[in-house]
């Protein structure tokens, strides 16, 4: 194992040296990363350059072929059922097409994770989806409400609400405000900092949305060339690789670099 | 992104002053707690421990139970909260809203300007979602359930049979121009589920052959009548045992195959696109598959037919002590060429039938996957009963046609 020199002992999420491959389609090589404690890392790259398939090796749901990955100084391959649960409890996670259980109503699927959890009563663990509800904006309707009876976006949503059940210490999240409109998306970055300032959340999130980068990512990493490139905004936008000159200085970028900063409010 | 790191450092500053945000795993918390007391300032509920998921569900019940003031002032004294979540803010902000309903004013206080933003945030969320409809009386409900699937039944079997004029109408126009008829997935369809189902088709046959020569020898044998198990398993296989052995196998196979695809398709809106780039699902989806059965089930007909027999044949040799030249002339005997037509005239018709309701379930499928596994249990389901009823009927035919 490489041990890269800026070791950080507080991180929450260590990936050193890590490989993922599908047959002979190598997806990650040689990937380092760390996540601090609260902070909040975006995760950018073009289509197909393997966000999700990170995020996915992180959830130990996708066999990495080398390397190490922890979180929370556990280390996620070869962890026991015991360990691997408590560590689930403690992160939550939103997948790219919101995966709501589809023969439960929405209110149950944020039901599903306190059930598992905790021993809260029934009429606690109601109570609490009800506010979930609230936080992620949805409609009091929605409660009982099919998935396939909602639009994308409050698909979305609902599996924010279930991610954010057992208030979790990382939050994951795979293209969040994909498909929100952006008063809705406006209002989720701003969720994700309160929630962030409120509980020490630590958040890790893939997104094309550079309003959200700009408004609530304190570092930013780049997938290029198999690996990753962490700096801050400001860094990667000085850094001259061809892609991130094209990312950050394209005219999108412009258009959510002139937005007044979203984060003074934090 | 100053400001980030400004809210980020903010985070810090209350980990300094409770020491609590650094570790956060649950065994490093204690319970939630409370005691309540009376000051000059008024009722008192001063929390402590941790009011975090994992460890509020005593809390929970103690605080419904908990007897509030009915005037004056309260104040929820947050301070020695170890730790707070959204969670615990609400169990908070409900004893906050139960002190209101009795006309109590409320001060929450704490010293962290974390725990005072998320008590606001979840203040300013906490209407309730509608309750989930109650569940009517046990026997109204079955009535209910008894008409709805009655109306239902009615409006398939009218959908149905719009979808039936409506295949018809697709597959008579391929047969007027067959160049319609994409060759690629016919070929496809008729490999998956013809050429692959020429096993389980052949090995079923073979068994029921068997098992007809065995029970009809049993019982003949007592009559002296023996020779006569030729007869039973050559009608018994050609005109019905074969042909609807193999439709059953490929309701089964086939049948539910084409509903768990189309629906699939569906769910995903690969349907949907079709139409809008001006393709005609009934052309690309629905017709090869009803070729294929069409043209599949006859061929294995005749396949199952001749396993079918050949397991006879086998059965009778071992418990009749009968040659096989025996069989094969007492089976000429037997049998006439439209004792094999009746049984293999029915094949295509039965392929269509199936197809049909494997095609129609899969189109009908809407919204979630799970309605994909549903509709492909009544696919199976209907088909087999449409099948045998079916069957009937044309031996109700023959009858009267005496064949
Ligand atoms: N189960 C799989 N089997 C084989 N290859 C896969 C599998 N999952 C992903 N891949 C490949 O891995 C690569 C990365 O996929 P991934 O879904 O991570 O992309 P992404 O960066 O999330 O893209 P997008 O921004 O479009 O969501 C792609 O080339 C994809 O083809
Ligand atoms: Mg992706």
């Amino acid at each position: 194992m490489s041990v890269t020199p800026e070791f950080d002992p507080t991180a929450v999420i260590r990936i050193r040296d890590l490989r993922t491959q599908f047959g002979a389609n190598v997806i990650h090589d040689g990937l380092d990363l760390d996540v601090a404690r609260g902070e909040v890392m975006g995760i950018v790259g073009g289509s197909g350059t393997g966000k999700s398939v990170l995020l996915r090796t992180i959830l130990g749901l996708n066999a990495p072929a080398a390397g190490q990955i922890e979180i929370f100084d556990q280390e996620v391959t070869g962890a026991t059922d015991e360990e691997r649960r408590a560590v689930q409890r403690r992160v939550g996670v939103l997948f790219q097409d919101g995966a709501l259980f589809s023969s439960l109503t929405v209110a149950q699927n944020i039901e599903v994770p306190l059930a598992e959890h905790t021993s809260l009563s029934p009429e606690l663990r109601s109570e609490i989806a009800d506010v979930k509800i609230n936080l992620v904006g949805l409609p009091l309707d929605a409660a009982n409400k099919y998935p396939s009876e909602l639009s994308g976006g409050m698909r979305k949503r609902a599996g924010l609400a279930r991610a954010l059940a057992l208030d979790p210490e990382i939050l994951f999240l795979d293209e969040p405000t994909a498909g929100l409109d952006p008063i809705g998306a406006a209002r989720f970055d701003e969720l994700i900092g309160e929630l962030r300032d409120a509980l020490g959340l630590t958040v890790v999130m893939i997104t094309h949305d550079l309003d959200s980068l700009n408004a609530i990512c304190d570092r930013i990493a780049v997938l290029l060339d198999k690996r990753i490139r962490v700096g801050t905004m400001q860094n990667l936008m000085a850094d001259d690789h061809p892609w991130l000159q094209d990312y950050f200085h394209g005219p999108r970028a412009r258009a959510a670099m002139a937005a007044p900063n979203q984060a003074e409010q934090g | 992104m100053d400001g980030a790191h400004a809210a980020w450092h903010g985070a810090v500053s209350i980990e300094e002053q409770n020491g609590t945000m650094t570790a956060l795993a649950d065994d490093t918390f204690s319970e939630a707690d409370f005691t309540t007391a009376s000051t000059e300032d008024g009722w008192m509920l001063r929390l402590d421990g941790a009011w975090i998921t994992q460890q509020i569900s005593a809390v929970d019940g103690k605080l419904r139970a908990l007897e509030l003031p009915s005037q004056g002032n309260a104040i929820i004294e947050i301070g020695d909260v170890s730790g707070l979540d959204t969670a615990g803010a609400w169990l908070i902000h409900r004893t906050e809203l139960a002190l209101l309903a009795r006309d109590v004013a409320v001060e929450c206080r704490t010293a962290a300007p974390a725990y005072a933003r998320l008590l606001t945030t979840v203040r300013a969320n906490d209407a309730h979602c509608p309750e989930p409809p109650e569940p009517t009386n046990a026997f109204v409900a079955m009535t209910e359930r008894v008409g709805k699937a009655t109306v239902d039944a009615a409006v398939e079997a009218r959908d149905l049979i719009n979808f039936l004029g409506h295949s018809v109408i697709v597959l008579g126009d391929s047969i007027v121009r067959p160049g319609r008829i994409r060759f690629t997935s016919l070929v496809h369809h008729i490999e998956q589920a013809g050429l692959n189902a020429l096993p389980i088709v052949g090995l079923i046959s073979f068994l029921i052959g068997i098992v007809l020569a065995f029970q009809g020898a049993e019982q003949l044998t007592k009559f002296g009548a023996e020779i006569f198990t030729v007869n039973i398993v050559a009608q018994g296989v050609l005109r019905e045992m074969g042909v609807l052995l193999t439709a059953i196998i490929l309701a089964g196979r086939s049948g539910s195959a084409f509903t768990a695809q189309i629906g699939t398709m569906k769910v995903r809106e690969e349907v949907d696109a079709m139409r809008t780039i001006g393709l005609d699902p009934m052309q690309i989806l629905v017709l090869p598959r009803l070729w294929a059965l069409v043209i599949c089930l006859p061929l294995l007909t005749f396949y199952a037919n001749l396993m079918g027999l050949l397991g006879g044949a086998i059965m009778a040799t071992v418990v009749l002590d009968m040659t096989f030249f025996q069989f094969v002339r007492q089976l000429s005997g037997a049998v006439t060429l439209w004792t094999f037509w009746i049984g293999l005239i029915k094949a295509p018709v039965f392929g269509f039938i199936i197809g049909l309701v494997g095609c129609y379930e899969g189109m009908r499928v809407s919204g979630s996957a799970e309605s994909v596994g549903r509709m492909t249990t009544r696919a199976v389901v209907e088909a087999i009963f449409l099948v045998i009823v079916l069957d009937a009927m044309f031996s109700i035919l023959f009858a009267i046609l005496g064949v």
